[in-house]
């Protein structure tokens, strides 16, 4: 049995994974682009990466990422939450255009309509499966 | 700079799809431990903050799921050591999104409905896209 258990604050959270998702990884992006290339064979370059304030940050959104998208599989399915957070692939590609300056070809523009769809394809169905075993425990019945 | 040596297409195959196979286990044991929770905004309006990190961190499938994720981000890193990223990576992310629908119908019983499909397929081929 499916159900929608979507509120306006359940929608915020999958906002939260989308920006985040794509933040994180820009972030991470131009941290690394500002540092240049990193050697294997000298591992104190990557520790020295992780101190900079756009890998930091990048890695902080990251951190926020994993925890929100956690809460989001708490009440909704995975079939539902990984293409509804897909979006962050437009948003990693809009801000690599305009923030990053970087060239997008029509192919890739071509992808983002089709991520878009798939988006709108999930949005507009049911959040939930409802479990039918009797393994799964109810939150109420769930201690610290 | 290194280049990396390219693999053959079966060997290439079978690195994408450790990779695939590890991450679609790694996200239907994560969702599986968020599922038995329950909802996570419940738990810590009754445990508090603390409490909600302490159920999601000591549930097994939590602890399992996030070693196959490791073990997904390793077989990764190996794959891109003999392949192009410009290969791996859009193959399997996109292929992760198709398996991971199969997967949660079959073990999570979710219902996959075509809406559902057709919302996987669009986003594994807009993924794919993105890399070219």
């Amino acid at each position: 049995m499916t159900q929608s258990t979507m509120t306006l604050r359940r929608y915020l959270v999958l906002g939260i994974v989308t920006l985040t998702s794509s933040c994180g990884d820009t972030f991470l992006a131009k941290g690394m682009q500002e540092l240049g290339p990193v050697s294997l064979h000298q591992p104190a370059q990557l520790i020295h990466a992780v101190l900079t304030p756009w890998v930091g940050a990048g890695i902080v959104l990251l951190i926020g990422f994993f925890a929100s998208y956690l809460t989001a599989l708490s009440w909704a399915d995975l079939t539902y939450v990984l293409p509804a957070s897909s979006l962050g692939y437009v948003i990693m590609t809009l801000l690599a255009r305009f923030w990053l300056h970087e060239h997008v070809s029509p192919l890739r523009w071509l992808g983002v309509v089709f991520i878009t769809a798939g988006v709108g394809f999930v949005t507009r169905g049911p959040s939930y499966t409802a479990p039918e075993t009797a393994d799964v425990k109810p939150a109420e019945e769930v201690r610290s | 700079m290194q280049v990396a040596h390219h693999a053959s297409a079966a060997a290439t195959a079978a690195m994408i799809g450790s990779v695939v196979f590890w991450a679609t286990a790694g996200d239907i044991l994560t969702a599986s431990a968020m599922r038995r929770i329950g909802d996570l905004d419940a738990v810590r309006a009754r445990s508090g903050l603390v409490g909600a990190i302490r159920a999601v961190v000591t549930d097994l499938h939590f602890g399992v799921g996030v070693f196959c994720l490791a073990l997904s981000f390793f077989s990764l890193l190996f794959a891109l050591s003999h392949n192009d990223l410009s290969l791996i990576g859009p193959a399997a992310t996109s292929l992760t999104f198709v398996s991971n629908a199969a997967a949660a119908k079959l073990f999570l019983k979710e219902n996959v409905d075509r809406r559902r499909w057709m919302a996987a397929i669009f986003v594994c081929i807009g993924v794919a896209l993105l890399a070219l």
